[in-house]
C-alpha cells in the first residue's frame, strides 16, 4: 500500500459513446486504498454521470462481466488496482473486437451463438444413471479449461477476430479450449476434429499466445488447449497411414474414439 | 395514450438464470412446455457463479455413514427448527440424484482416490458432504446448467429486466419489463411464471452480493399478493474480506475452514473454543459470525475490526490446489499471500433465508400460476442456512418448480387475459424517474437505505435499532418514488437503479417489520434485548403480506407439526464433532 494511494484523487478517462461514435470523458475520482478501476466507474455513476453504462456482477473476478481495455490492455476492471498506475491517468475503453452498445458495454452475443454450434458433451449411453468413475489426474487438464469465466478477453485480443474480423470462420480461443475440454473428457464419445478443422477454423490460429497472456484465470490456452486440438486435427485429417487404415477397415473417426474409452 | 411494447408469448416464463432458474428451465422444457428464460445479466453471470465451497448432498462417497437422515437433521438443527420440515426432507433425499445428473451433463467435480465425486467438510455438516470443484463450485454448476439448458432448446432473453407481474384476476398472466440495451418495453405472456431471482444482499452496506441481488422477484411477488415468510432471517457470512476498503465484504469461502483454517483474535486465541467447543470453526454460520462480532466488541478484534483466519499450516501446494481463487483473490486484491500469512475477515451479508412462501412439493406460491425456487423462496433453511445447502436447494427445488409449473401451464387451454391497465400503470412507474421534478439521486437513496439496514437490522438488533431502522426505511421509500435521473432508457444504470429502489425499500420494510415481530434470538436473527430462544416463537413463522388497503401486514403462522418418523430421525442423528471431522482430514486439533 503506497502512501500516495491513501489520499488524493485519480484522473480516469472513460470512453463514452454509442455505435454512432463517442470519445473520452475525464473524471477526477477520489481514491481509497485497495481501490480497483471498477470502483472508480461506480463512483462516477453515483456522483457524476448516472447513465455511464458498464457491465459488472461479482466484483471478485469470478463472473467475467467487467471486461474492458484499461490503458490499452484488456483487463477485468474488478481486478485492476488503481495503485498500479502510480497516479498516471487511467484510460478505460470498451472491448475493441466487439460492437459498442453504449459506453463500456459491447455486444458479445456472437460468442453465445458460436457456443451453441459446438458438438456438446456426449457420454456413452451406458453410463446414464450411474456415477462416473474418473481419476483426478485424468480430469486435472480439463478442470483447467473449466476455470474459464467467459470474460472474452482472449477473444478480444486475438488478432484473427480483433484485426481480421474473421467472425464467420474462426471461433476464437475461448471456444477452441471448449473443444479441447470436451475432447479430453474421459467419458466423452464424440470426435470433434472435423468441427475443429472445418467450422472452428483452428488452423487460423498462429500461436502468438496473446490469449494466454490476458487470461485472468491463467489458463494456458495455447499450449494446453489449442495446440492439442491442432495436433488432433493433423492426426485425424492429414495422417496418410491412418487414412489408409480407415479405408481398409471402413471405421469412422468417432467409432475409433468411442472404442478407446 | 398508451405506450407501445413488444409481446412475447410462452407457456412457462422463468425469471432469473442462476442455478434455480436454469434447473427449472431444464425441467420445464423436459416436461414438454414451451419454456422461456429471462435474465438481467448475460447468461452465466448470475450470483450462483460466486458460490465457492460446494454442493451439500449425502452421496456418502467419503464418509459411508452419511445419509439423507443425517443431512436432514443437520439442516433442521442449523435452521433453528424453523425450517419447513417437508422441504428439508425432500431436499435431503433428492440432492444426491440432482448432483449426479450434473455429471451426465458435463460437470467435472474433484475426485476421491477411488475416482468418485470427492466431498469436503463444512460448517455444521456431520460428515464430509460437499461435492466441490476447488473453490469455484458455483462456476461449474452454472456453466453446466447453462450449456445444458441451451442444448435442450430453452429460449433465453439476456439483459431484460422484468418489473411487474401481470395478473388476470387471481391468477398469473405474465410479466412486464424492459430490455436493458435500448430500454424498449416488453411483455412476456405466460401461463405460469417461476421466480428464480435470488436474494437481496444489496439491501446492506457490507455484502458479498452482486448488483443483481436487489430482491426484484420477491418484491414483485409481494406486490402481486404472495405471502413472504421468515423475512427477518438474513445471513451474515462470518468471513468477508475487510481490508483494504475497496474489497470490504467480498466473500472468503467457508471452505477455508472446511480445509482446516483456524480463527484467532488479536491476542492469538482460538476464540471458537469459548463459543462452540464441539464444532469449533465448523459451527453454523450464525454462531461463527456472532462470535467474531463479540470478539471485536470486546476489543479483541484485528486491526480493521475483524478476526484472523489462518490456513498456512496446510502448506502452499495444498492451498493453491484446494483454494485457488482465494489464493488469487488475496494476492491480487489485498497483497496477502495466504500460504504465508493469515487473512483478516469479518461478517458480511450473504444470503436471505426468508422469501416467497411455497408449497414444499411444487414450489407454488400463494398466487395461482406463480412459482418460486432458490434463494427467492423461503422455508428450506429456517433461521440459518448451512453452507453448501444453497446449491443443492437450487437443483432440487429448481427441478420441482420447473416440473410443476409446466404441469400447471399445460392444464390451461388458453393464455390468461392481460389487463392493459396494469401495464400502463407499470409504464408510469418506470417513466417517473425520467420526468420527476427535483434532483433526487437514486444512488444516494440506495446508500442511505443500505446504511439504515446495516445499522438498524444488522447482525445485532434491538427494539430501538429496528424502530429507528423502520423510520429510515420508510423515509427512503418516499424518496425512492421521487428520484430523478438523467439520460434515456438505453443502458442507463441510474434509471435501472431507480426502479430497483422500489423493490429494495419494500423488502427492507418486510425485514424490519418481521424482525420487530420476532422477540427472541434464533439463527441469523439476534435480538440483544431478547438474547434467548423462546419456545413458542420456535413454532411459528412470521409472514409478511400486502393488505387490501395496500399497507404491509405481519402475522404469525404456526409451523405444521412434524410427523413422528422425522422427529425420530432428529433424536437418532447426533450433532457433528469438529475433532472427529478434522481427524478424518488428517489434521490434529
Amino acid at each position: 500500500m503506497t502512501n500516495a494511494a491513501e489520499a488524493g484523487t485519480q484522473v480516469v478517462r472513460v470512453w463514452r459513446g454509442t455505435p454512432n461514435g463517442g470519445g473520452e470523458r475525464e473524471y477526477e475520482v477520489p481514491i481509497q486504498p485497495g481501490m480497483v478501476v471498477l470502483d472508480a466507474v461506480h463512483w462516477i455513476q453515483a456522483h457524476k454521470d448516472g447513465d455511464l453504462a458498464c457491465r459488472w456482477n461479482c466484483k471478485a473476478a469470478k463472473c467475467g462481466s467487467c471486461s474492458a481495455e484499461v490503458n490499452g490492455r484488456p483487463r477485468l476492471m474488478c481486478k485492476t488496482r488503481i495503485e498500479e498506475f502510480h497516479g498516471a491517468p487511467i484510460r478505460v475503453h470498451p472491448l475493441k473486437a466487439f460492437p459498442v452498445i453504449k459506453d463500456l458495454v459491447t455486444d458479445v452475443s456472437w460468442n453465445y451463438e458460436v457456443k451453441k454450434q459446438i458438438p456438446p458433451f456426449t457420454p456413452h449411453p451406458d453410463t446414464a444413471g450411474r456415477p462416473f468413475r474418473m481419476a483426478q489426474q485424468d480430469v486435472d487438464r480439463i478442470q483447467e479449461f473449466r476455470k474459464c469465466i467467459e470474460c472474452y478477453l482472449c477473444q478480444n485480443v486475438c488478432h484473427v477476430l480483433r484485426d481480421h474480423k474473421r467472425f464467420d470462420q474462426f471461433v476464437g480461443p475461448r471456444f477452441l479450449i471448449r473443444v479441447a475440454e470436451l475432447d479430453m473428457h474421459p467419458k466423452d464419445t464424440l470426435d470433434r476434429s472435423t468441427y475443429a478443422k472445418e467450422e472452428a477454423g483452428v488452423g487460423m490460429c498462429n500461436i502468438t499466445k496473446c490469449c494466454t497472456e490476458v487470461c485472468p484465470e491463467h489458463i494456458k490456452i495455447t499450449d494446453n488447449g489449442i495446440i492439442p486440438v491442432k495436433e488432433r486435427v493433423a492426426n485425424e485429417h492429414y495422417d496418410p497411414l491412418l487414412w489408409l487404415v480407415r479405408k481398409a477397415t471402413g471405421r469412422s473417426r468417432a467409432e475409433s474414439k468411442a472404442e478407446k474409452k | 395514450m398508451s405506450t407501445p411494447y413488444e409481446t412475447i408469448t410462452t407457456d412457462v416464463l422463468i425469471i432469473g438464470a442462476g442455478g434455480a432458474g436454469l434447473r427449472a428451465a431444464i425441467a420445464s422444457q423436459a416436461a414438454g412446455a414451451k419454456t422461456t428464460l429471462v435474465c438481467k445479466s448475460l447468461l452465466g453471470k448470475a450470483h450462483t457463479v460466486m458460490a465457492e465451497g460446494g454442493i451439500a448432498c449425502a452421496l456418502g462417497n467419503v464418509d459411508k455413514e452419511d445419509s439423507w437422515k443425517a443431512h436432514f437433521a443437520d439442516t433442521m438443527r442449523g435452521g433453528g427448527m424453523l425450517n419447513q420440515w417437508r422441504m428439508v426432507e425432500l431436499f435431503a433425499k433428492e440432492a444426491p440424484e440432482r448432483v449426479l445428473e450434473l455429471e451426465q451433463w458435463g460437470a467435472v467435480f474433484d475426485r476421491t482416490p477411488e475416482g468418485y465425486i470427492s466431498q469436503r467438510p463444512f460448517g455444521a455438516h456431520s460428515y464430509r458432504r460437499l461435492a466441490h470443484v476447488g473453490d469455484r463450485t458455483g462456476l461449474e454448476l452454472i456453466r453446466t446448467l447453462q450449456d445444458h439448458a441451451v442444448r435442450v432448446g430453452v429460449e433465453v432473453y439476456m439483459e431484460y429486466t422484468l418489473t411487474r407481474l401481470v395478473k388476470d384476476g387471481e391468477r398469473i398472466a405474465g410479466a412486464f419489463g424492459y430490455r436493458r440495451d435500448d430500454g424498449r418495453y416488453v411483455l412476456f405472456r405466460a401461463k405460469a411464471v417461476i421466480l428464480a431471482t435470488g436474494g437481496w444482499g444489496k439491501l446492506y452496506q457490507v455484502t458479498s452480493n452482486s448488483w443483481e441481488s436487489t430482491g426484484d422477484g420477491c418484491a414483485m411477488a409481494y406486490e402481486a399478493g404472495a405471502e413472504l415468510i421468515d423475512m427477518e432471517m438474513v445471513q451474515f457470512h462470518p468471513t468477508g474480506m475487510v481490508w483494504p476498503p475497496g474489497v470490504k465484504g467480498i466473500l472468503v469461502t467457508e471452505a477455508v475452514r472446511g480445509e482446516g483454517g483456524l480463527l484467532r483474535n488479536a491476542n492469538g486465541e482460538r476464540f471458537m473454543e469459548k463459543y462452540d467447543p464441539v464444532k469449533m470453526e465448523l459451527s453454523s454460520r450464525d454462531v461463527v459470525a456472532r462470535s467474531i462480532y463479540k470478539e471485536v466488541q470486546a476489543g479483541r478484534g484485528s486491526p480493521h475490526g475483524g478476526a484472523w483466519l489462518d490456513v498456512t499450516h496446510r502448506g502452499g501446494d495444498y492451498i493453491r490446489r484446494k483454494l485457488p481463487s482465494m489464493y488469487e483473490q488475496f494476492l491480487k486484491l489485498a497483497d496477502i499471500d495466504i500460504t504465508k500469512e493469515p487473512m483478516e475477515v469479518a461478517p458480511t451479508i450473504h444470503y436471505a433465508m426468508g422469501g416467497v412462501k411455497t408449497t414444499p412439493e411444487t414450489g407454488a406460491s400463494t398466487v395461482a400460476g406463480l412459482y418460486a425456487a432458490g434463494e427467492v423462496a423461503g422455508g428450506l433453511h429456517g433461521a440459518n442456512r448451512l453452507g453448501g445447502n444453497s446449491l443443492s436447494d437450487l437443483l432440487v427445488f429448481g427441478a420441482r418448480a420447473g416440473y410443476y409449473a409446466a404441469e400447471y401451464a399445460q392444464k390451461l387451454t388458453e393464455h390468461p387475459r392481460v389487463d392493459e391497465a396494469q401495464i400502463q400503470d407499470e409504464v408510469r412507474t418506470l417513466e417517473a424517474p425520467l420526468t420527476n421534478p427535483g434532483v433526487g439521486n437514486p444512488y444516494a437513496v440506495m446508500e442511505d437505505l443500505q446504511k439504515a439496514m446495516q445499522e438498524g437490522a444488522g447482525i445485532a438488533r434491538t427494539e430501538a435499532s429496528l424502530k429507528k431502522g423502520l423510520e429510515r426505511v420508510l423515509e427512503s421509500q418516499g424518496r425512492a418514488s421521487r428520484v430523478r435521473v438523467a439520460g434515456t432508457r438505453a443502458f442507463n444504470p441510474a434509471w435501472n437503479t431507480a426502479r430497483d429502489l422500489l423493490f429494495m425499500t419494500r423488502l427492507a420494510e418486510a425485514i424490519v417489520r418481521s424482525a420487530l415481530e420476532r422477540k427472541e434470538s434464533r439463527g441469523g436473527h439476534w435480538r440483544t434485548d431478547f438474547p434467548d430462544r423462546v419456545d413458542g416463537l420456535g413454532k411459528v413463522n412470521i409472514v409478511a403480506f400486502k393488505q387490501p388497503d395496500g399497507k404491509m401486514g405481519i402475522k404469525q403462522v404456526p409451523l405444521a407439526p412434524m410427523p413422528e418418523a422425522l422427529t425420530k430421525v432428529l433424536e437418532v442423528a447426533k450433532p457433528p464433532e469438529y475433532r472427529e471431522i478434522m481427524a478424518k482430514q488428517g489434521l490434529k486439533q
